[in-house]
């Protein structure tokens, strides 16, 4: 018996949830009395790999194949359950990230075993399996028990956070036949953001909402976050009205993201928008409107204008970094 | 072409969250029922949109007791033509898409919409589980669909950005913001969901992998700690000192 974690990289880097993913798993592998063996699909470098060993992982299984750099959820199934299959995976681990989203479901059907998505809690196995997951878009919890044999546990991004060890990891190269009629589904171009840090990995958000009054106004916060070194968010309205893109628009009906630390500036904190962020550990509000329900939910409030408040936040937040 | 879309019934998105029978029920006593937004919003209206360009028979599932028809209906009087409901009630995602990946083999669909997740389980499982049960690829969290023929361009969210990714139908593909705009039912099209096709068929035999022991509500925040706003440097230190998040 055996953990398997699959750990996602971008670029040949291992992404924060997949660091994440693997301490989590060696947890539960140490909970289980067994070892954690994580699986890297695509180009990357063997210090990247042994790396894995500081975050629990005993041994790190890699496909170095150059068509594994973007998910095909076919292949990347195959590959995955072949790895549990080799290594007599018990519970397999993905990080809730866009990555294992594409993936986890199919491992689990082709597996027969039970999915936990968005779980924030190890496991539970005094009274069956049991792993709390986010439910109702952040605003409950539910406990889930894993009835089947083999179990696959999707896990929250930024719930516990990866802290680097000591350990070490063998890296071991695995090979299983892949032919190119199986890449159903191909990648003909990506686009990034460029030098933006992705929401759902940003540990720190700062997020605008229509009392910002319009795109032009946008400066302020991007000085904020950029101080911060954080990510920049939008709430429903902006992102509908077109002053900033889908992609930054959080809520019920956008990402859902559990920074550590969340700044929402002009927004008023309706329930659809709160459900999308109250997973975050601190959540300050800057809105003029003392009444805004956003307070309800925050841990630190600032009743003011924000084009006057953000600003000088920003200036402080220098001088503190400056220190 | 025949395209299904996977429809499932959500509490409204401004629905108080409680629970009854000691933490293990939704509560439902006052809350308003609504087409999961994403199904809705963007399933079933890009299905709809392709039906309008391109012609299709778009057909509508759902797992769940009688209580999810006036939800059909709803779908029905959007656009949809034929709605199927299997008449089981579960949570587990596995057995779902079993049921769904039952119809779907007997129908087959060229295109197989779902949204990327209910707002209510918030699983995301699904669509990843027709596919790999039904053998077929697989796009997750798309937000742009367009078909050339029998090949499909679709834009897919990854962190930080999209990948474009092209595949051949028949495909299953899960569905988010930016996929299609949302449209409410006309007069012709609810009067005319009343006589649309409604099919209610038992389940086939499927395994149940999962069970919710237990519901639990977020603990109360500790309340606000207004910071005077002409001191910003005193949220500087309460973030660094007590909050310790910079």
């Amino acid at each position: 018996m055996s953990i398997l974690i699959f750990a996602d990289q971008a670029h040949g880097k291992i992404k924060k949830a997949a660091l994440e993913a693997v301490q989590y798993g060696s947890k539960v592998a140490a909970q289980l009395g067994t070892t954690a063996t994580a699986l890297v699909l695509g180009p990357a470098d063997n210090a990247e790999l042994a790396a894995l060993g500081n975050y629990g992982a005993t041994k790190v299984l890699h496909v170095a194949d150059a068509r594994l750099q973007e998910v095909e959820s076919t292949v990347y199934t195959k590959i995955i359950t072949e790895a549990a299959d080799k290594e007599g995976a018990a519970v397999i681990v993905f990080p809730h990230n866009f990555d294992g989203k594409a993936v986890a479901p199919r491992v689990a059907a082709r597996l027969k075993a039970g999915l936990v998505a968005g779980a924030v809690s190890y496991p539970d196995t005094a009274n069956g399996f049991v792993v709390k997951k986010n439910v109702f878009s952040g605003k409950a919890f539910a406990n889930i028990n894993i009835t089947s044999e083999r179990k696959v546990i999707a896990l929250t991004p930024n719930t516990f956070p990866a802290v680097a060890g000591a350990g070490t990891a063998a890296v071991e190269a695995f090979a299983p036949a892949i032919n190119d009629a199986d890449f159903k589904v191909k990648v003909v171009k990506t686009e990034t953001v460029s030098g933006d840090i992705p929401l759902t990995e940003a540990e720190i958000i700062v997020s605008g909402g229509r009392g910002l009054k319009g795109p032009e106004n946008w400066g302020i916060l991007e000085d904020l976050a950029k101080a911060l070194g954080a990510a920049t968010a939008s709430s429903r309205p902006v992102a509908d009205a077109g002053w900033r893109p889908h992609h930054e628009h959080v809520g019920q009906t956008g990402l859902t993201v559990r920074p550590n630390l969340y700044v929402a500036i002009g927004i008023s904190g309706a329930i659809q928008h709160l459900a999308g962020v109250n997973g975050s550990k601190v959540i300050v509000v800057i809105n003029k409107d003392p009444e805004a329900p956003f307070f309800k939910a925050a841990d630190y409030g600032i009743v003011g204008d924000a084009f006057e408040v953000v600003p000088k936040l920003t200036a402080a937040v220098k001088e503190f970094k400056g220190q | 072409m025949k395209i299904l879309v996977c429809i499932s019934k959500t509490p409204d998105t401004t629905a108080k969250i409680a629970f009854t029978d000691n933490n293990t029920k939704f509560n439902e006593a006052g809350v308003q029922f609504i087409i999961n937004p994403y199904d809705e919003w963007y399933a079933l209206v890009r299905a709809l949109e392709l039906k309008e360009t391109i012609g299709a028979d778009v057909h509508l599932i759902t797992v769940g007791g009688a209580d999810n028809d006036a939800i059909i209906r709803k779908a029905l009087a959007l656009g949809g033509d034929e709605a199927f409901r299997i008449n089981a009630d579960s949570a587990d995602s596995y057995y779902i898409a079993a049921q769904i990946a039952a119809h779907a083999k007997e129908k087959q669909y060229d295109i197989i919409f779902t949204g990327k997740e209910t707002i209510d389980y918030n699983g995301s499982g699904i669509g990843g589980m027709v596919a790999e049960l039904l053998e077929l690829p697989y796009v997750s969290i798309a937000a742009k669909f367009d078909l050339n023929g029998t090949v499909a361009t679709i834009n897919r969210e990854i962190e930080g950005g999209e990948e474009i990714c092209e595949v051949s139908l028949p495909v299953v593909v899960s569905c988010q913001k930016g996929m299609a705009e949302a449209r409410i039912p006309n007069m012709r099209g609810i009067m005319a969901a009343r006589t649309k096709p409604l099919t209610v068929a038992e389940p086939v035999a499927a395994d149940t992998l999962t069970s919710v022991m237990s519901f639990e509500l977020p603990p109360a925040k500790a309340g606000v700690k207004l910071i005077n706003p002409d001191n910003v440097a005193e949220l500087v230190k309460l973030l660094h000192e007590e909050a310790k998040v910079i």
